[in-house]
């Protein structure tokens, strides 16, 4: 088997709450035990609602926040455990793009000036190199030259959008984390930048790991899909497989809660209930129980395994097997 | 259909800014029937939201004004009154007693530092004069109502102590203790995840099916719109573009701006995927329109790949396309 670019073990990320000099406060996991796989020019969507750990889990693997345990490796180097001289080299490997293109941008850097800090920074290129791969970054993201020039307030938010990504691309990263990259934009310009992501993973052979919460958007992008509920994986699997054969019931109620563009309402919808648990203190045996329409005893017992069923498709649930999901 | 309770008539609003005047709503007309939901549709910096606080009139004096129309609207006496030049003291009657308004940031307008059940008590003494116990009773009351889970206990709670869906339930109970005759809904569900959003989504046709209340929702989501609209309204730079019942809107658009909007929702195809193909999105190429410098003729010609050069010499009319179907097009017949 060839190698996977990125190997995520057992990967866990914890905080720290309310800890005080009197008090010792308590440990939200915010990611646990999450493992994956993902090969060269593979996309993967990452979803689940806030809290759910999809935005720690993106940046952990960058370290951009430190992970407390697990293990990532980036073609087979194990990033977690890194020298920062290391990382520095690393991360020229992988790269992230930002939800909002108005906080992520400087806005005292020219676009010429941001988009070869990179370079600069991994002492690639002499100074006409940098011009010209400016130029190259411009044009690959569908903006003009003259865009060197300009600064980050000049241009809407769909172009910063496509300002950012060429950053990301700068140093010509073999994966990156899209976090949320579409969710702060007008749907009309969303669909550019998705159009645009599109083409560079199939131009770049870019491997992304697409944070989400718009579920057509994935659907669209991704070639697998990972479902996260509060900190822990509760399903993945390629995206036909996860949309119309889910297996774990909040799967199905993510699916069934996506708005659709058609005008006959659904009427057999799984509808949760409540909002997300404590993640201070998460309910016991299943963490999902507690808004599951199908939870029995048993599944305030057992913490349910990821368990493989079929070809790349893992599900936690202890009743995976007796009970249908498959939309109508 | 029974008579409007809301009809607006070639409104216009105009802002000043440092850049020059700012022209937000170029003529909008909307109607709105008791009872039904018309979801107003559009993107930043279309004037969905400027017409609707509008209709509330809370444009803020000295920075922005009603520089023209009509807002005629039907007050529980019968009697139809134009909003635009109602005197304040009659208009704070009307706002939050028959005209109600739930906002998209549930945090900053509840207020922090007092329990909700208070807040929603406040509401209850200001517009229907109840005393202290028969508005607290009432608040337990309302709190039930938009499906709060121990009402008496979470009464007590701090807006902070509530997930964000819950305090978008305390909007909604706050916004309907006076039976409000129009509910104006600007974006209620935006920031909310989309489990929660069907929730909230849910409830408000359960409590418009209860409470016989209209609603004006407005929204970006076409999705959204199909899981709450009975008609659509779709606004581009200003103006309205094309409004239909919400089915036709969904399978029938004849604006191009409508059609483009629909396109850009991804639908994967399963068969092609599964052929490995993944088609490009019909993406609506340029940004929006630049409210200073408003193109000639069309707003949206700039974009459109129906434009010709007569579609930049003056502003297209809405015409009726079919029964209460209207397209802002010069060329709608050529669109199907």
């Amino acid at each position: 088997m060839t190698q996977p670019l990125i190997e995520v073990r057992d990967l866990e990320v914890h905080f720290p709450v309310g800890r005080t000099m009197f008090n010792a406060g308590a440990t939200v996991r915010a990611v646990h035990r999450v493992s994956f796989e993902m090969g060269r020019g593979e996309v993967v969507g990452l979803v689940g609602e806030s809290g759910s750990g999809k935005t720690t889990l993106g940046r952990s693997l960058l370290r951009l926040i430190e992970p407390t345990g697990g293990s990532v490796r980036l073609n087979g180097k194990e990033v977690t455990g890194m020298s920062p001289a290391d990382l520095r080299r690393a991360r020229s490997d992988m790269q992230i793009i930002f939800q909002d293109p108005f906080a992520s941008l400087n806005p005292r850097m020219s676009v010429g000036e941001i988009l070869s800090e990179a370079l600069h920074l991994h002492s690639i290129g002499s100074r006409a190199d940098r011009r010209d791969r400016v130029a190259a970054l411009l044009e690959t993201v569908g903006l003009p030259p003259q865009a060197a020039e300009r600064y980050p307030h000049e241009f809407s938010g769909g172009q910063r959008q496509r300002i950012g990504i060429a950053r990301a691309l700068s140093v010509e990263p073999a994966f990156i984390v899209a976090d949320e990259p579409v969710s702060a934009l007008d749907v009309s310009i969303q669909a550019q930048i998705v159009n645009l992501l599109a083409e560079l993973r199939e131009k770049m052979k870019l491997s992304i790991l697409f944070i989400g919460h718009d579920l057509s958007v994935i659907e669209y992008l991704c070639d697998r899909v990972i479902v996260l509920y509060l900190g822990k994986v509760m399903e993945s699997g390629t995206v036909a497989e996860i949309y119309q054969r889910p297996r774990h019931p909040y799967t199905r109620a993510l699916l069934d809660a996506a708005p659709q563009v058609d005008a006959n309402r659904r009427t057999d919808r799984i509808m949760l209930t409540g909002d997300l648990p404590s993640p201070v203190s998460p309910p016991s045996g299943c963490i999902f129980r507690t808004r599951c329409p199908f939870a029995q005893p048993e599944c305030a017992a057992t913490v349910p395994p990821l368990e493989t069923k079929g070809a790349d498709h893992r599900v936690a649930c202890i009743r995976a097997d007796e009970i249908d999901l498959v939309p109508g | 259909m029974s008579a409007k309770l809301l009809d607006i008539r070639d409104l216009v609003v105009e802002f000043r800014t440092e850049a020059g005047l700012l022209r937000a709503v170029k003529g909008v007309d909307l109607s709105i029937a008791a009872g039904e939901t018309l979801a107003l549709v559009g993107e930043s910096g279309s004037g969905k939201s400027v017409t609707s606080l509008s209709t509330m009139r809370l444009i803020p004096e000295g920075v922005g004004r009603i520089a023209g129309g009509e807002i005629l609207f039907r007050g529980r006496d019968g009697t139809v009154r134009d909003l635009v030049h109602l005197p304040g003291r009659e208009m704070a009657g009307i706002r939050g007693s028959e005209i109600a308004m739930v906002f998209q940031e549930p945090m900053t307008s509840l207020n922090p530092a007092h329990r909700i059940g208070a807040q929603i008590a406040e509401a209850a003494r200001l517009h229907e004069g109840l005393g202290r116990k028969a508005a607290r009773a009432r608040a337990v009351e309302m709190l039930k109502l938009v499906d709060i889970p121990e009402p008496e206990r979470r009464a007590e709670a701090y807006p902070h102590q509530l997930s964000g869906g819950m305090r978008q339930r305390v909007m909604i109970a706050i916004a309907l203790v006076c039976n409000p005759t129009l509910l104006i809904a600007d974006e209620p569900t935006t920031a909310l995840d989309s489990t929660v959003q069907l929730q909230i989504l849910v409830l408000l046709r359960r409590l418009q099916d209860e409470l016989g209340m209209a609603i004006l929702f407005i929204t970006h989501n076409l999705g959204v719109v199909a899981e709450i609209a009975d008609r659509v309204a779709v606004m581009y730079g200003g103006r309205i573009v094309e409004d239909a019942p919400m089915a036709e809107i969904l399978t029938a658009p004849r604006h191009p701006y409508t059609r483009g909007l629909l396109a850009s929702v991804p639908r994967t195809d399963h068969a092609a995927r599964a052929a490995g193909r993944r088609d490009r999105l019909q993406a609506i190429p340029g940004s929006m329109v630049d409210p200073l410098k408003p193109p000639p003729g069309c707003d949206f010609a700039p974009r459109c790949a129906w434009a010709q050069e007569a579609c930049t010499a003056a502003v297209p009319v809405l015409e009726g396309v079919a029964s209460g179907h209207h397209a802002r097009c010069r060329r709608w017949r050529e669109i199907v």
